[in-house]
């Protein structure tokens, strides 16, 4: 092997090969997802999350749910059976970043919106098995007691439309009012319905007149997976 | 870069290989050729992973990619997948489809069919809130006995499932009990009172004259749900407190507590989320569990 | 003696060059520390699932929050140490010459370092994460990491160019790769903008499909790049060194070399298995992970054949047992791997234990027994001992890690198969047999046993702890030398 002194002989050289070795792969892999037209699927329906989404999107991030919950429910028939439509590339496009995971320790949540109650999400959170007996999830009893600090919702708005996510002008001027409205059932929320279509609006923790992390939270996980309308989505539409 | 040392090729006496002739702090090389399956084993891996690319999709281009000759997509195959297991079931699906509630408890097959269905629903839907076995929990009602909040036929148990308590649904059952606390309809004494005769009702040992003053508040503004003898109203959802059964507690503070705040309790809406089949068989099943009426 | 004067000394004795000697002492203990350290804290995430009451309710300690900190600390603290520590120490020896930039530029880095795990681990408690695996750590820790990691660059390739070798030794082709391959992987990964420059949370630049992608490539490639082709630089000096016998076969070393650096970084869709990534993209992860199974074992083949002739000293020598089961778990999982990596396989295995018990056969049996083995080499001849203060006291080691390994990766495959063929049960009539939380309840024995695996692992780390400590100080321990078994060929004394 003669060849490879010259590698052997000039770690610039050597450093080059590898370099150059190793860029490949991911460009092939990973260049034409953003090319490849069909990549995200050609549905209606998916939008921006409205800012107390956002912030529970944040808190979820910040427990580290991920490291346990999935939402990504595989095309695979079990999986289909269990939790619903396998998910699409579209449900998460303005995921920054996606939350899919690696591991199923608790179940999978692609589609947990509007499965529970909010009273049922506010007991399992600050207690899990006070609702279910056999679970490993550890209590987040804290949450209800965190006031949400959302002072800077609108530039965590503006950041997202830097990296991408279509938030308008409208939503991020309006952004801690709709934070606010969307956890007061007696707020004027026709801006933010017409705004964050579907959007659950309600005093997610029952600790009326506090807004807190929990309410945020449970926005969030109210929202997913009830973005895109399965009825109204044909075969054609999925094909990657 | 000087070479300090000069280097010669020597045989390994062990391996009777010779080194390439190098040497870095001690360690030698040989110049062992390579070993044959380890060449061959590779040569056949890619191999496998050829016919990969010809069979399957497998290389992108700028706007598209190759689809492989076998034409497999996974997002169809998971369809098969369940259009086959749909269609093992077939007999009895379009026999649940078809039938309606009675019908189907009325025929052995479908009845034993509905209720592994329902089972099966029921673990990853409703255990959550209802317990294993619809055993109940604190604000969850037990639905393994005969006490009804809305009531226990089929078609009521089937319509509480598919269009869910207070869920939001255009067809939800919906009552609101009054905050008579929390919005100041009643003064605390009076619910004070109104809670030792709701007590009272199941025999619970209370302040007698507190109780007798209840009952009045309890008539003008309780019966009208509950009924005037504490039976209830299934109507209304109003759940019955002349008996041992308790959605939220029979001790005085958490009656005290319900009246003043209301708990307003909500069952999701099912319908959509699962399938027609799936919530009639989840019926069937909630109403074998020991209170069907 | 002052550890310069000791430095000093033996680099006159050895000739003309200053092996800066101190640094590879410093990161030798922080990987030690850190392990423990990464240990501990996998048994404590091990009994919280095991019992989550030990979850205590409290945000600092729940789960979520503390996994990041066992991942983290184990992989970047522990392993990223004895990667750091033994590379320096790898190319003064293969180049004969002292570290580029000087003392100076070797402590920035490793005090760098160890900044960079400081400012990662306290934020994951305090719930300042990125969520992206083994990427958390937010913006401001990223990009202070680059700057730390582009002076271990210089360091590592300045002292190559150093070198008074007219070739650069095989275990620098793969600490280099390691190196670079990480940089490129790690930018990428982790661009992202700040909300405001003032606080800690940033949005990642990639969403959805594209960033799921984006991040299995990284992590993919940080097992390896980080956990692979760093770890088979440290087996290409320290087993040949302690088996005292030459590498086996450098024409494979060549061939596997490049083939795995270049099959590896295709590999990151086998993460994402039926999921919205296309499929074009998850035949690639596959097949190219099935390539990769050859040139993995290359590396294998090319430690445990080395020890042809002298693999009588396994008896003897536990260093060159625990190098040598290191060996034999690497070969192990980068079977286990592409086997898993096979669609219909991971449609079983993917989200489960399974992932888990792969991973710690990856984890315990080779990333921490290799660096093991290296550190037991290191440890008396930084402090220039003449021997361990005790042998078999590595031999206890040795035994109580590798049972703590089989609970543990045993007890992973059982819970990990167990539970995929329980969410994919069907009864006879064609309904879902069980229920999430009965497959949840399934998990618990399981659970327990792996603590108890996880626990005995960490007993041998501190029993390691207590022989460097004293081997450090100069002590011996008297006890019975390992005899060698009559017959087997041995220089006489
Ligand atoms: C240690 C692992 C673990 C962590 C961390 C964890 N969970 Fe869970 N989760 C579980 C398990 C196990 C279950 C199933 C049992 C149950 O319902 O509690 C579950 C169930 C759930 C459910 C009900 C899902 C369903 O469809 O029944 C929700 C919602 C949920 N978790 C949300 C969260 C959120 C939000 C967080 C973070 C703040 C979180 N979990 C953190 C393990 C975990
Ligand atoms: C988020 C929690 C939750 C889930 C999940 C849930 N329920 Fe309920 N369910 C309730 C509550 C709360 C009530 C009582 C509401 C009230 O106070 O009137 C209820 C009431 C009922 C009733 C009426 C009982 C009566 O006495 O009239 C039936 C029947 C029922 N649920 C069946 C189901 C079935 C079947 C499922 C699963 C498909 C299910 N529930 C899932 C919360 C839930
Ligand atoms: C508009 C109808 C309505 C009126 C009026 C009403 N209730 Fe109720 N009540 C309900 C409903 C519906 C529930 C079921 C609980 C829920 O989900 O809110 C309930 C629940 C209760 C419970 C809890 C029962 C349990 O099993 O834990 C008590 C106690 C109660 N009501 C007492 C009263 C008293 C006392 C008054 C009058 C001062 C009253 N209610 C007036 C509808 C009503
Ligand atoms: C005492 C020894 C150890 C114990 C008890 C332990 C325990 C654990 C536990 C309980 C988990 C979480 C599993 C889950 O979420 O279900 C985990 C994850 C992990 N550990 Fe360990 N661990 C140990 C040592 C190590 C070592 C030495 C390494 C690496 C060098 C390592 C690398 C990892 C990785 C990469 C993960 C994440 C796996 C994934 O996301 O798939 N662990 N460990
Ligand atoms: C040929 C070599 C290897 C291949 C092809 C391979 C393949 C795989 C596959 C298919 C998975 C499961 C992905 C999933 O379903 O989520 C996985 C996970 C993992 N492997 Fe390997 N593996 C190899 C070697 C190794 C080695 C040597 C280690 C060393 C420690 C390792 C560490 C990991 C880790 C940490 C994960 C978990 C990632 C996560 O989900 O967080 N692998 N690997
Ligand atoms: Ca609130
Ligand atoms: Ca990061
Ligand atoms: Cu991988």
């Amino acid at each position: 092997m003669k060849w490879h002194a010259i590698f052997e002989k000039n770690v610039i050289v050597l450093l080059v090969g590898i370099l150059v070795t190793i860029a490949i792969g991911g460009i092939v892999e990973i260049v034409p997802l953003y090319t490849i037209e069909s990549t995200v699927e050609r549905v209606k329906g998916v939008r921006p999350y409205s800012p107390l989404e956002l912030a529970g999107r944040n808190i979820y991030i910040r427990e580290g749910c991920y490291v346990c919950h999935s939402q990504m429910i595989r095309a695979l028939r079990d999986e289909v059976e269990r939790y619903g439509p396998y998910s699409l590339a579209a449900e998460s496009m303005y995921d920054h970043p996606f939350q899919w995971g690696s591991k199923r320790t608790g179940p999978d949540l692609a589609r947990v919106g509007g499965k529970y109650s909010n009273e049922w999400h506010a007991l399992h959170m600050a207690d899990p098995r006070s609702v279910v007996p056999e679970s490993i999830m550890p209590g987040y009893s804290f949450l209800a007691e965190w006031d949400l600090g959302y002072e800077d919702i609108a530039a965590h708005l503006e950041t997202n439309r830097t990296v991408g996510v279509p938030y308008s002008d409208e939503m991020i001027e309006n952004a801690a009012a709709d934070l606010a409205a969307q956890a007061d059932p007696d707020a004027d929320t026709e801006g933010l319905l017409a705004r964050y279509p579907n959007a659950a609006i309600s005093d997610f923790d029952g600790d009326t007149g506090r807004l807190t992390e929990l309410d945020a939270l449970i926005a969030y996980l109210q929202i997913l997976g009830r973005m895109v309308d399965f009825t109204d989505v044909t075969a054609e539409d999925l094909k990657q | 870069m000087e070479s300090v040392m000069v280097t010669k090729v020597e045989k390994d006496e062990i391996t009777g290989q010779s080194t390439t002739g190098h040497e870095w702090d001690g360690i030698k090389e040989l110049n062992t050729p390579l070993p044959k399956w380890w060449v061959y084993t590779f040569y056949a891996c890619i191999a496998f992973a050829i016919l990969w690319f010809v069979l399957y999709p497998a290389w992108p281009g700028v706007d598209g990619y190759t689809k492989g000759i076998l034409g497999y997509s996974q997002r169809e195959a998971v369809m098969e997948r369940v259009a086959e297991g749909h269609a093992a079931q077939a007999e009895y699906r379009t026999g649940i489809a078809a039938a309606d509630l009675a019908e189907i408890r009325a025929d052995p097959a479908l009845l034993n069919f509905a209720l592994a269905g329902g089972v099966a629903a029921f673990g990853d839907n409703c255990a959550t809130c209802h317990g294993g076995g619809g055993a109940g929990n604190v604000g969850y009602p037990t639905l393994a006995d005969d006490s009804w909040l809305w009531g226990g036929a089929l078609e009521d148990i089937h319509a509480t499932i598919n269009y869910g308590i207070r869920s939001g649904h255009d067809e939800e059952r919906y009552s609101e009990m009054p905050r008579f606390g929390a919005d100041e309809l009643l003064e605390p004494a009076q619910i004070d009172d109104v809670a030792e005769y709701v007590l009272s009702l199941t025999g619970q040992e209370t302040d007698k004259a507190a109780a007798e003053r209840g009952q009045e508040v309890f008539m003008d503004n309780c019966a009208a749900c509950h009924g005037e003898s504490g039976g209830g109203d299934r109507t209304q959802g109003a759940p019955a407190l002349n008996d041992q059964i308790w959605l939220y507690g029979g001790d005085k503070e958490t009656v005290t507590d319900v009246i003043r705040n209301a708990r307003r309790g909500v069952m999701p809406a099912w319908e959509g989320r699962l399938s027609p089949e799936t919530v009639k068989m989840l019926t069937i099943y909630v109403h074998a569990l020991g209170g069907g009426e | 003696m002052t550890t310069a004067a000791m430095t000093a000394d033996h680099a006159a004795a050895r000739g003309a060059v200053d092996y800066d000697e101190g640094v590879v002492r410093l990161f030798t203990i922080a990987t030690v520390f850190w392990g423990v350290v990464g240990f501990l804290v996998g048994v404590v995430i091990a009994l919280q699932l095991a019992f989550p009451v030990l979850n205590l309710d409290l945000p600092w300690t729940s789960f979520g929050r503390l996994r990041p900190v066992h991942t983290s600390a184990v992989i970047f603290a522990f392993g990223g140490n004895a990667l750091l520590g033994t590379s320096l120490y790898v190319v003064q020896r293969t180049c004969k010459a002292s570290l580029f930039g000087g003392p100076g530029l070797a402590r920035f880095l490793f005090w760098g370092y160890q900044v960079f795990i400081v400012l990662a681990a306290s934020g994951y408690v305090l719930g300042i994460t990125q969520s992206k695996e083994y990427a958390e750590p937010e913006w401001y820790v990223d990009l202070w990491l680059t700057l730390v990691w582009v002076v271990y660059l210089i360091v590592f390739m300045g002292t190559i160019m150093r070198r008074r070798e007219p070739h650069i030794y095989v275990a620098n082709w793969f600490y280099l790769a390691f190196i670079v391959t990480v940089a490129l992987l790690h930018i990428v990964n982790n661009l992202a903008v700040p909300v405001s420059f003032g606080g800690a949370k940033s949005y990642i630049l990639w969403s959805g499909v594209q960033d799921a992608l984006t991040q299995w490539w990284y992590a993919h490639n940080a097992v390896g790049f980080f956990l692979t082709a760093g770890f088979l630089g440290m087996m290409y000096y320290f087993v040949p060194k302690q088996a005292e016998r030459p590498i086996y076969s450098y024409r494979l070393s060549v061939v596997h070399f490049w083939s795995l650096i270049f099959l590896y970084i295709w590999a990151g869709p086998h993460h994402l298995h039926y999921t919205a990534l296309p499929e074009w993209a998850q035949i690639l992860g596959m097949t190219f992970s099935i390539m990769l199974w050859m040139p993995s074992w290359g590396g294998m083949i090319n430690g445990l054949m080395t020890l042809s002739g002298a693999w009588h000293k396994l008896r003897t020598d536990p260093i060159l047992r625990m190098l040598v089961a290191a060996l034999g778990f690497y070969g192990m999982s980068t079977f286990e791997g592409p086997v898993m990596s096979i669609r219909a396989v991971n449609s079983l295995s993917h989200y489960t234990d399974w992932t888990i018990g792969h991973v710690h056969s990856g984890a315990l049996g080779w990333v921490a027994m290799v660096s093991f083995g290296a550190v037991y080499y290191l440890v008396p001849r930084l402090w220039h001992r003449e021997r361990l203060y005790s042998v078999r006291f590595v031999s206890y080691h040795f035994w109580i890690s590798t049972v703590g390994i089989v609970l543990y990766i045993t007890s992973m495959w059982v819970s990990g198969i167990l539970q995929g063929l329980m969410w994919r049960a069907y009864d006879e009539l064609g309904f879902l047999q069980y229920s999430f939380v009965e497959t949840v309840e399934a998990m618990h024995p399981f659970y327990v046993i792996r603590a108890g695996g996880g626990l005995l692992f960490f007993l041998g780390s501190l029993l390691m702890v207590y022989n460097l400590w004293r081997t450090a100080r100069g002590d011996l321990r008297d006890e019975k030398p390992y005899v060698a078994p009559v017959g087997a060929a041995q220089p006489a004394e």
